[in-house]
Formats: structure tokens, C-alpha cells, sequence
């Protein structure tokens, strides 16, 4: 049978804004399904965003949707989240939004261990600007900001995240579905900060200056360079260059941050 | 059995006024004269089983607070100039989203790190315009320890039955200083919740208006509660959603500046000293208020007949008191802490009814009654 999206989008929303061969529609359709295979009621899922491309899919989504200012969903998610414990939040952000503007606010999420599930939808640009640099594009690509051959050392999302804290953290890619699916599934229902890096494709502003140029071949390079972390592991560095390493990489149950606010702090303040 | 006195700070009587008016959530960062409220705060409200984050920055606290209150709980932060200045960019979402929420700002020596512990008003115009584009604000500015309690109080209320961010203009000096104070009873002063929407969910926009009983005001639901709506810092239409049409955009955007004009009267307070027989008008706020009541009785035990009026609600600003003030005075002094905010506002008002002079510091020293009375004299001669 097939699936019921029409379940989860709002009437009147679509078409959505992003252009053809980006890969945002599929993770959204991902989340979709993660949802709805988690049983979840929209009542009582809160999706927030910040700025850019990714920070649209909220308005489709038919639940309680915040889109926020640029770099900061996070922190609106953290009001949400303590101020009622009920709702599941999910942030939904670009690589430049979560990592560059919001970059405070990513690793302290991530140290608060706050009961949020962030995706990020990394395209390595600034798609919605016109591509410019992102704290994710590769050394010497080509963006508008650096004409010349980008000289700014990417982030790697999970190695920071991690080491800030999050005590879920994956990567896929859009071409991974199935495994976008099933993590999304693992990163809502964890109970922490959970992390989950979406390697995606912008054709429009990443590859018409780069190579390859073609969303298809784009995201068959998703597809080919991309290698579970349990294989990665036991490869040398110089064997990784290039290679998307997928999968789960942290999954520790630690006190989470609203948890211990309602069941520890209110109590205590509460017998003086 | 009366009441028992206390003697508190501004920033205790803040939290305790915040606590009366029944606030749920603060985020903050500390910083100076503000830390006291966030501290105030984070020892009682789990008492309460209400939740105090110290966030990262001001910036995420002014986010945290609004997501918060989008979730139907009164919240709350607050801060000193330069988190002000960084609180902006939110604080300009939560008022086109007409999202209830309280900013307190101790004002303290600027521009930039300026004096942290040194007293200043420099903030005033900060308070209406610092964020971008056109926005409706409210800013209150007490001058007293039971006025703060009062006031605080108060800019819950508006907020909450306005649906505008309120910022509550305190300043070093009424802050940091002490006073006597007995506490209302519960019930004593009013405390008002938001309007809940009486539709159902699937019938609710967040931002429609026609069928509200307060004229231009939407009712506001919560997340959470089956009502699933969309908010966007993007301009939107009635349901929530992103809109380029210029009519629609224009229609709103007045509609919430709107607010501010058909609900002024009852945000407007103001007090009237002395005015009745003045000869000679001094229009102040928040602590250089206090120096020009000092300055008033000593004008008039030296036969100079001066009166005050002091605005207690800055913005949105009624120039109706001034222009009655400019027709029968002979002069207005307008004593602040800055070099020359307030006035501007006097100025339009009085529209060259009559001559508008500034007393100014920003020596990070409060205006003296001796700073107004001088002034005064001088001008006197001068007539």
C-alpha cells in the first residue's frame, strides 16, 4: 500500500520551494515515515526551524511548527521543550544554520543533553543565499565567497557534536531512505540530544560550480562513497578521504536535561 | 494584622512582582545590574514547578522564552544593555508574531560594555526602536521598589491580553537600591491570562482577528493543545503561512501597530505631581523622577512653582498630557540620564508650544535635584 503522506502535510502547502534534483524532499519524506512508524499523534510533535532552504519543511508539516530566525531553532526548540515535556521536538536545519549561526546554540544543546532531535540537512552550501561558503564545504571547492578555491577547514558534524556531548549521533545521506528512515525513527525516541547528519545535494548552488554538476550523479556519489562506520573503522585514514561515513556513531543513555529538571530540581526546591 | 514590611532591592521586588503576575518560564544570561531577577528566579520558580535555564547566550534566552510561550506559559527574561542589544533580533520575531513575553532591561552606563554597574536611561529609544522594521513594543519604566512589583505585574497583563512583548525599563539605581515594600495579597491587583481560542482546531488561525472579542487581537493557542498552527518570522498571512502579497502584508502589519493606538489609553500611566498650579513643567521617568520630585518641593519652598509629570508607561508614548502641559507652563525641563532621549519625544509633543531644555548626564552619576533646580533657576531669569 502506499504511503499516506497526505496524512502529515498540510492542504495548501505544496508545491514546496525546493528546486528540483535537492535532495530535502526525500529526508522530509523520511521523517514522514519515521513518524508514522513511531505511531506518534501530531498533536504532540513540535517542529522548529531556523533559516534557510531546509527551515521551510515545517510549514508543510501538520503538527505544532515554529520557523524561527536564522541559527536559532534550537533555542527556541530548548523554551518548547522544558516549558511542556509532553511534546517531542524536532529541529530541522542546514549545515549552515546548525553549524555557523547556530553553532553556540548546537554544542549546548548537545552539552545540556535536551530532549531534541536535531537533522540536519547538509548540503556543504548556502543554497538559499546563492552558494556561498558553509562551515561544511570542502577544502578547495568552489562558492561565490570563495571564487578562488575554499580555504576554510570544514566542520565534521559528528566528531563535534559528539565531543559536545550528544549522546545520539548519525550520519546518512538522501540516498540512504530506508536508513534515513530507520535512524530518524532511533534519534526521535532516544532520549537525549540526538544528532542525525543528512549528507544531501544542492545541484543548484554547490554543484553547478563543482563537480559533479548533476543532481543524478550527485547523489550517486552519495551512494558510492559512503561506508558504514563499523567497516570504516577498520580502515586507515588515508583509505577514508572522501568517503561519507554512515550510520550510528554515539548511542549512551545519559540524564537528559527536562527529565532531570521536572523529576530532580522541582523536587528538591520544592522540600525547602 | 497589618502586613509585614520588607526591605528588598528593585531586581528582588521584579521577581517577586513576576512570581504575583504568575510567570511559568525565564531564560536569561547573567549580566550586570540584571543577575539578581535570574537569580531571584532559579531559587523560586521550581518552587512554583516552574522552569529557570540559564541559557548560553541573551540571544537564546530571548528564543528559549518565546518558545516557551508558544507553548501557553507566561515567561520571562531579562537583562542589562548589552544583552538588550544582542535579545534584538528575537525580540522583534516574538512582537511580529504577537507572542506575550517580558524583558526587563536594567539600564546601565553605554554604549557598548559602557559601565556595567554605573547608572544610565540610555536605553530609551532602544526600547521602541532596537529591532528591525516596524514593530508595536511596549516599555514600562518605574521609579520605585513597590512600583517595580507593580509594574512588573502589569507588563504581564499587557502582554498576555495584548499579545506585545513588554519591556520593563529599570535602571542601576531602582534596581540595586532598597525601599519598603508590603506585598499585595493574592487577588489584590488584577493578574490576566491570554485569550484562548473558542474554535476548533481545525477551524483556528492564528492570526485572525474576526471573530475575537478584543478588536484586533488574536486569541492564542498553545502547542500541544490539538492545535497545530504554524509561526513564521516570514510576513504571513491570517493562517500563519508565509505570504508575498503586499495587501495582506500591509494589512497586518498595520493591524499590529494598530494595537498600540486602540489600546493606549489602558497601557498609559502617568503621574501627575504638583502640576495643577505649575508655572514651570518637568516631565521625567525611572530614577531621575525620583531627583525631580526632590527638585519640585524645593522649587516650591523658594516660590518657584514647578510641577512633574512623570511617564511610567514610556512607549507607547502619549504626547496628549504634554501638549496640555506646553499651553499653560512656562518652560519644560526634562531631566534623564542620557544625553537627550525623552526629550525628543517632549519636544514633538509640545510642538513649540512652549521651549523644551534637557538636564543630561552620562558621567555615570545620577542627576542631582540640585542638576533640575539650577536648571530652573537659570531658565527663570531669564523669562
Amino acid at each position: 500500500m502506499a504511503f499516506e503522506y497526505e496524512k502529515y502535510i498540510r492542504k495548501g502547502t505544496l508545491p514546496h520551494i525546493w528546486c528540483p534534483g535537492c535532495g530535502h524532499g526525500i529526508v522530509m519524506k523520511s521523517l514522514l515515515r519515521a513518524i508514522d512508524g513511531l505511531k506518534l499523534d501530531k498533536n504532540d510533535i513540535a517542529v522548529v526551524s531556523g533559516i534557510g532552504c531546509a527551515s521551510r519543511l515545517p510549514g508543510y508539516l501538520d503538527m505544532n511548527t515554529l520557523h524561527t530566525t536564522h541559527g536559532r531553532a534550537l533555542a527556541f526548540a530548548t523554551g518548547i521543550r522544558l516549558a511542556n515535556p509532553k511534546l517531542k521536538v524536532i529541529v530541522v536545519s542546514g549545515d549552515g544554520d546548525a553549524a555557523a549561526i547556530g553553532g553556540n546554540h548546537l554544542i549546548h544543546a548537545a552539552r545540556r543533553n535536551i530532549e531534541i532531535t536535531l537533522i540536519v540537512f547538509n548540503n556543504s552550501i548556502y543554497g538559499m543565499t546563492g552558494g556561498q561558503v558553509a562551515p561544511t564545504t570542502p577544502l578547495g571547492a568552489i562558492a561565490t565567497t570563495m571564487p578562488y578555491g575554499n580555504i576554510d577547514p570544514p566542520f565534521d558534524l559528528v566528531k563535534l557534536v559528539e565531543g559536545a556531548g550528544a549522546t545520539f549521533v548519525a550520519r546518512t545521506t538522501s540516498y540512504h531512505t530506508a536508513q534515513c528512515e530507520q535512524l530518524f525513527k532511533q534519534a526521535i525516541m532516544h532520549k537525549g540530544f540526538s544528532v542525525v547528519d543528512v549528507i544531501d545535494a544542492c545541484p543548484v548552488q554547490y554543484g553547478r560550480r563543482n563537480k559533479p554538476r548533476e543532481a543524478p550523479d550527485m547523489m550517486q556519489i552519495q551512494k558510492d562513497n559512503s561506508i558504514p562506520v563499523q567497516l570504516a573503522q577498520k580502515k586507515k585514514p588515508e583509505e577514508l578521504v572522501g568517503k561519507i561515513i554512515t550510520g550510528i556513531f554515539v548511542k549512551k543513555e545519559l540524564p537528559s536535561y527536562t527529565d532531570t529538571y521536572y523529576n530532580t530540581i522541582i523536587p528538591r526546591a520544592q522540600a525547602k | 494584622m497589618e502586613k509585614k514590611a520588607l526591605l528588598i532591592s528593585g531586581n528582588e521586588s521584579c521577581v517577586e512582582g513576576a512570581l504575583y503576575a504568575g510567570v511559568q518560564f525565564y531564560a536569561g544570561y547573567p549580566i550586570t545590574p540584571s543577575s539578581e531577577i535570574a537569580e531571584g528566579l532559579a531559587k523560586k520558580l521550581p518552587k512554583y514547578g516552574g522552569v529557570m535555564i540559564q541559557m548560553e547566550d541573551e540571544i537564546a534566552s530571548m528564543g528559549a522564552i518565546i518558545g516557551a510561550s508558544l507553548t501557553g506559559k507566561k515567561s520571562m527574561t531579562a537583562t542589562s544593555g548589552p544583552g538588550f542589544s544582542l535579545k534584538q533580533e528575537n525580540l522583534g520575531f516574538a512582537s511580529f508574531n504577537e507572542i506575550p513575553c517580558v524583558i526587563v532591561n536594567v539600564m546601565r552606563g553605554g554604549p557598548s560594555t559602557g559601565a556595567p554597574t554605573g547608572p544610565s536611561q540610555g536605553d530609551v529609544m532602544q526600547a521602541r526602536w532596537g529591532t528591525h522594521g516596524d514593530h508595536p513594543i511596549v516599555a514600562l519604566a518605574p521609579n520605585s521598589i513597590p512600583e517595580i512589583f507593580t509594574e512588573t505585574v502589569r507588563a504581564f497583563n499587557i502582554s498576555e491580553k495584548y499579545r506585545i512583548p513588554v519591556v520593563l525599563l529599570l535602571d542601576e539605581i531602582i534596581s540595586h537600591m532598597r525601599e519598603k515594600i508590603t506585598f499585595p495579597e493574592k487577588g489584590e491587583l488584577e493578574v490576566i491570562d491570554r485569550m484562548k481560542p473558542t474554535v476548533p482546531p481545525d477551524q483556528y488561525k492564528p492570526f485572525d482577528v474576526s471573530n475575537s472579542p478584543l478588536p484586533l487581537v488574536p486569541p492564542m493557542a498553545a502547542y500541544g493543545t490539538g492545535y497545530r498552527f504554524h509561526v513564521t518570522g516570514l510576513n504571513h498571512r491570517t493562517d500563519g503561512f508565509p505570504t508575498n502579497n503586499g495587501e495582506l502584508i500591509e494589512k497586518e502589519l498595520h493591524r499590529i501597530m494598530g494595537k498600540l493606538d486602540l489600546y493606549k489609553k489602558d497601557m498609559f500611566r502617568t503621574e501627575a505631581y504638583m502640576l495643577e498650579d505649575a508655572e514651570i513643567g518637568i516631565v521625567a521617568f525611572g530614577s531621575s523622577a525620583r531627583a525631580a520630585k526632590y527638585a519640585v518641593n524645593e522649587l516650591r519652598k523658594q516660590g518657584i512653582k514647578a510641577g512633574m509629570l512623570r511617564y511610567i508607561t514610556l512607549w507607547p508614548f502619549e504626547g496628549a498630557a504634554i501638549e496640555m502641559l506646553a499651553q499653560k507652563v512656562k518652560f519644560i525641563v526634562v531631566p534623564e540620564l542620557n544625553m537627550g532621549q525623552l526629550i525628543l519625544e517632549v519636544e514633538r509633543a509640545a510642538q513649540g508650544r512652549t521651549k523644551v531644555y534637557g538636564v543630561n548626564r552620562v558621567n555615570i552619576e545620577i542627576i542631582h535635584p540640585h542638576d533640575i533646580m539650577e536648571k530652573v533657576k537659570e531658565l527663570s531669569h531669564g523669562i
